[in-house]
């Protein structure tokens, strides 16, 4: 904990005080804030922070919580059609752990001072982006498997050292999210092999899964380190440990080994072991791909933000009767209690 | 259940209609494995060869429709393996572990009832009609199974009088219809079902007719 709440720092603008004297004060939090980061403590809500970091963490965590949300879409596809009932059974209990995920993680922005309405209303108005992996489309039920090996994965490369990140609720909110996403990791792996180990035809899908999926993959740990905008900031403050080109070398030296378990390969005639450096060396990634689909022009984009406005727009009666029925039932109890207040002087109890 | 991923009203009915969902699969898979292989069961017979009641195999609708199919049919369940596992029948072991599950789904389907029909105008109307287009296939929940040993008779007046409170408290109206369509009340059970079950199994069964002998 850092020693200077929110609640202290209100009296940073009280009227009638020097510019000097409010800008002495800013540089004292400012130096209490850096401290705790730089000894690794942990930020929380009510502890002051620069506006630029809350804003940087707002963004971050919006982005995570539209990635699990619009991500339940590509694997919903396959539910009805899953090709067996234990299969199924895996899949659905995984598009309910996403959207748990989506929860923790609206819960953990809002207590940055925004609201889980305001941020969806920035994903349905295309104002807050979602990770790029999730426009593409699953057209076979191997991509279910490889979306949990590859995608999955990957996630899991990012997140593990946001547990450790500087602010508080987010780095909990990643406890709980890795422990989940590395149990459904082995699950699309186990249902890759599966296919692998299959007929020829299983085999082809789950080779075909695979080499569609792994550039988008790579892709998710976001741009280069000389082109990343956010990243010298971001690990300045603790919020990020590792940059994109680290996490995404990490995920590639984890994932070839497995991909040789699994006995398929993956579509990049440049990958091979690096004696030298102790890493694999892997091909260029296509960033103009990437920026395309970033800027809304992947397979999928259109469909999976129109598919997310249509829920939220013909769930609105349902959110509205909620609403006027927690209302009734509001002003009920209220005139209860009104009635009994009166009863007790009265003879409305007798 | 499983088609409403992705398409629900609040986030947190996705969490909930996708733990109904599987606690649901997780019943029909225990029952399936009962009687034989479940994805045989599942994947493998043709339309007529299914014996689940009609009201299951409606289609989802707008969430109105979807919570009043699930009000009647946890209603059912529960006053079912409420039945089944205070007995020593083959299914009491089934029983005793779904009647909780369904006693959340009931009171699921209850919540969401009061709050539809005593919320808007909007949302009293499309409960009601939700209500109204579903009771003809009530009937047939309580028509007498083979091999089933319960009282049909008081678990259907039981049914009744719950899920008349339930709609009375949400300002409701019961519905006056027949509880019974055009078919014999049981058809479901006799393998004749309403024309959407076949879509809803070419899809659920496509996969895996495509790969003959496959595992997954």
């Amino acid at each position: 904990m850092t020693a200077v709440t929110a609640g202290t720092a209100e009296t940073t603008g009280a009227p009638g005080r020097s510019d000097a004297a409010v800008a002495a004060e800013q540089a004292a939090y400012e130096a209490v804030f850096d401290a705790a980061v730089a000894a690794d403590e942990r930020i929380e809500p009510r502890d002051w922070m620069p506006e630029a970091y809350r804003a940087s963490l707002v963004r971050q965590i919006a982005q995570h919580a539209h990635s699990e949300i619009i991500g339940m879409q590509p694997e919903a596809n396959w539910i009805t059609r899953a090709p067996s009932l234990r299969r199924k059974a895996i899949l659905m209990a995984k598009v309910q752990d996403e959207a748990g995920h989506g929860l923790y993680l609206y819960s953990a922005a809002e207590t940055l001072g925004t609201s889980r309405d305001e941020l969806l209303d920035k994903l349905h108005s295309g104002r807050q982006k979602y990770s790029s992996i999730f426009n593409y489309p699953t057209l076979t039920w191997a991509d279910v498997g490889a979306i949990g090996w590859l995608v999955d994965g990957a996630a899991i490369t990012n997140q593990v050292p946001l547990c450790r990140c500087s602010y508080g609720p987010y780095a909990r909110a990643m406890v709980r999210v890795c422990k989940e996403e590395s149990f459904h990791q082995r699950q699309g792996y186990e249902a890759l092999l599966a296919l692998s180990r299959g007929t020829e035809a299983q085999h082809a899908m789950a080779q075909d899964a695979v080499d569609r999926w792994w550039w988008p993959s790579l892709m998710m740990f976001g741009p280069p380190d000389d082109e990343s905008t956010h990243t010298a900031q971001a690990m300045a403050w603790k919020i990020k440990r590792h940059s994109n080109d680290e996490l995404r070398q990490r995920f590639v030296d984890i994932a070839v080994p497995q991909a040789e378990a699994l006995g398929l390969t993956l579509p990049d005639p440049d990958l091979r072991w690096n004696e030298e450096r102790g890493h694999y060396d892997f091909g260029a990634i296509d960033w103009t791909e990437f920026w395309d689909v970033l800027k809304g022009n992947g397979p999928c984009n259109e469909q999976r933000i129109s598919r997310r406005r249509q829920a939220h727009e013909d769930g609105a009666w349902v959110r509205e009767a909620a609403a006027a029925h927690a209302e009734k039932h509001r002003a009920d109890k209220h005139r209860a209690e009104q009635h009994q207040h009166t009863g007790k002087h009265g003879e409305a109890q007798a | 259940m499983g088609e409403w991923a992705g398409s629900a009203p609040v986030l947190e009915e996705e969490v909930a209609l996708a733990n109904i969902a599987l606690d649901l699969l997780g019943q029909a898979r225990v029952l399936l494995s009962l009687v034989g292989d479940e994805d045989e069961l599942a994947y493998l017979r043709e339309e007529r060869s299914f014996r689940n009641a009609q009201l299951v195999e409606q289609p989802n609708g707008d969430f109105a429709h979807t919570i009043a199919r699930q009000l009647y049919f946890a209603t059912y369940q529960h006053l079912l393996y409420g039945q089944l596992a205070s007995g020593d029948g083959p299914f009491a072991g089934l029983a005793a572990k779904a009647v909780k599950e369904v006693a959340y789904h009931q009171d699921h389907a209850e919540h969401w009832t009061l709050r539809l029909g005593d919320g808007t105008d909007e949302s009293h109307r499309r409960m009601q009609r939700a209500c109204d287009a579903l009771w003809r296939y009530t009937g047939e929940l309580f028509q007498p199974v083979e091999g089933i040993d319960v009282d049909h008779t008081a678990m259907e007046s039981a049914w009744l009088a719950s899920v008349t409170d339930v709609l009375g408290r949400a300002t409701l109206t019961v519905p006056e219809g027949p509880r019974t369509g055009a078919w014999a009340a049981g058809a479901g059970r006799q393998g004749l079902h309403t024309e959407s079950f076949g879509r809803m199994l070419a899809e659920m069964q496509h996969l895996h007719r495509s790969h003959p002998g496959a595992t997954w």
